[in-house]
């Protein structure tokens, strides 16, 4: 009977994600539909844009710092060890821009602004705000979620460059300033190694993958939830725990894509 | 499906909406069971009862976003489950609704609020979306509040200027969810008389679905009563204060005893104490 229990039990639960993920992406299609009244009414993202981009600004401009410095010192010591101390601009270059920006910004941004999406979206719905905007034939698909999507998706790439950018003055901060690393070495070997469509390009496309899939899931979440405090609560929680994990996994899928087996 | 013209929905042309035979069940678990309502031009109407009982549900079939397992709902002549979004759309810009809460937008202010409706569905100047967000809002007593956050309103005046946003594009039926809710005797009776001051300037037909007896009969033309997903009894103000149901009876002067139990049914008292009989 326990065994049966337990078997019902999971086949329950991987039914119950499978829908969520069919649901998901019917929710995803739908904002897709919507969309174009947010472009027509484009102040709808702009104000969007400050409570997602803007508002996280701080937050990953101080990450990106201290990751940065972290590198350059990490760096420093491996590199030091094979004599190639020089070599300290590429390398951190190369880690910010293709892995570490777009996916410390990203978990950073889910923590931020997804988890902030979907509690100010699951509030709208206990409070009746989503039912009132439909009674007054409104949809809210394309009044509340559509602006909310375009701007996580355009806010993304950009926090994710400034997070490199910033990371990138933090290891030069550590390894020119502080430990006296060549100025002249660190950043002409930057220059001649770091390409711009095989390395930036792709770090953004990477960014710009994540926003799509950190900003779907925060929106789903919030218009999902149960209108109670526990309900909200819970689909908060799932917001950056989901999140986190689909971006890890999607990074390795892009990464395998981009940059595996050259 | 049973064609509407057997289920008797002929729509007289001074009746706002009418319910025929409505059944609806969440799962199985029936909610409403043959519900037979008319909404006159002009009127309003009260549904009364215990919570629980259905009337939410009535008025959310009223305005679309349930769909009944049998009958109709028609407004203006028109049958709402049958509409398609852009029709269903169509037909509640003539409606509006007062939420129990106010549902008012957190994000925006006072006058966003009311204006919200008129940007959203009209290619109104903005000053006159001006002029007319601030005679909607005077004429709930509000017009001061104009720049306020909802967060900065008592639960009364949230109330009040809900209603203003309801009422912002003149619509021809108006539904109330427990307007009354958690409001104190001097802003419940404000907001009754403007429900009542505000339906017959706008010559609209209002359903207020409430459990504050005292305050609608003073306000409403009709009432129904509803138990368990039925009619239990209906009629004027005066009918009703003068019923001698044993439900309206103790409804209307809310007695502990009769028909509706203080205890909600549940196993042998002295087993769940564990007492020897």
């Amino acid at each position: 009977m326990a065994v049966a229990n337990t078997i019902r039990g999971i086949g329950h639960r991987a039914i119950d994600a499978v829908w969520r993920i069919g649901m998901a992406t019917r929710f995803f299609f739908l904002t897709l539909m919507y969309s174009g009244s947010s472009f027509r009414r484009f102040h709808l993202i702009i104000k969007e844009l400050f409570s997602t981009g803007v508002m996280s600004l701080i937050i990953i401009v101080v990450a990106g710092l201290f990751v940065g410095m972290v590198l350059g010192l990490q760096g420093y010591e491996t590199l030091k060890r094979y004599g190639s101390e020089s070599a300290l601009g590429v390398m951190v270059a190369l880690g910010l821009v293709r892995e570490l920006g777009p996916v410390v910004a990203a978990l950073l941004f889910a923590s931020r602004a997804g988890s902030a999406m979907t509690a100010e979206i699951g509030l709208m719905k206990a409070t009746e705000q989503i039912s009132a905007m439909e009674m007054m034939a409104v949809n809210p698909i394309a009044r509340i979620v559509a602006p909310r999507f375009w701007a996580g998706v355009i806010s993304m790439p950009l926090l994710a460059a400034l997070f490199s950018a910033v990371g990138i003055f933090g290891g030069y901060f550590v390894g020119v300033v502080q430990i006296g690393v060549d100025e002249g070495s660190f950043w002409s070997q930057m220059q001649a190694a770091v390409d711009f469509r095989e390395d930036i390009l792709n770090g953004v496309l990477k960014s710009f993958v994540f926003g799509v899939a950190v900003t779907v899931i925060a929106l789903y979440e919030g218009y999902d939830a149960p209108p109670t405090a526990e309900g909200v609560s819970g689909a908060t929680t799932r917001t950056v725990v989901t999140s986190s994990l689909v971006i890890l996994m999607l990074d390795f899928v892009l990464t395998a894509m981009m940059f595996g087996g050259k | 499906m049973r064609p509407l013209d057997i289920l008797g929905c002929k729509l007289s042309s001074s009746v706002t909406a009418e319910i025929c035979e409505l059944n609806f069940a969440y799962a199985k678990r029936p909610v409403l069971k043959g519900i037979n309502m008319r909404f006159p031009k002009g009127k309003l109407v009260a549904i009364m009862g215990l919570s629980g009982c259905g009337k939410t549900t009535l008025l959310r079939h009223i305005g679309g976003a349930l769909k009944p397992s049998e009958g109709c709902v028609k407004v203006g002549g028109q049958v709402i489950h049958e509409l398609d979004q852009d029709g269903l759309y169509a037909m509640r810009r003539k409606m509006g609704m007062l939420f129990q809460f106010g549902a008012l937008f957190t994000d925006m202010s006072v006058y966003d609020n009311v204006a919200f409706q008129m940007r959203e569905h009209t290619d109104l100047p903005e000053e006159l979306i001006h002029d007319l967000v601030l005679m909607k809002l005077h004429a709930v007593g509000l017009r001061g509040t104009q720049n306020l956050m909802p967060s900065e309103l008592s639960g009364g005046m949230a109330r009040r200027v809900a209603l203003a946003r309801t009422v912002a594009l003149d619509p021809m039926l108006i539904m109330y969810d427990e307007p009354f809710a958690g409001l104190d005797p001097i802003s419940l009776t404000v907001v009754g008389d403007l429900i009542r001051r505000l339906n017959d300037a706008l010559g609209a037909t209002s359903i207020i679905v409430t459990h504050d007896i005292q305050e609608s009969l003073k306000i409403v033309d009709y009432v129904y009563f509803m138990s368990n997903g039925v009619i239990e009894a209906e009629g004027t103000p005066d009918q009703i204060r003068a019923s001698d149901k044993e439900f309206v009876h103790q409804f209307v002067h809310g007695e502990m005893n009769g028909p509706v139990p203080f205890h909600y049914p549940g196993g042998d008292y002295r087993q769940d104490l564990n007492l020897q009989a």
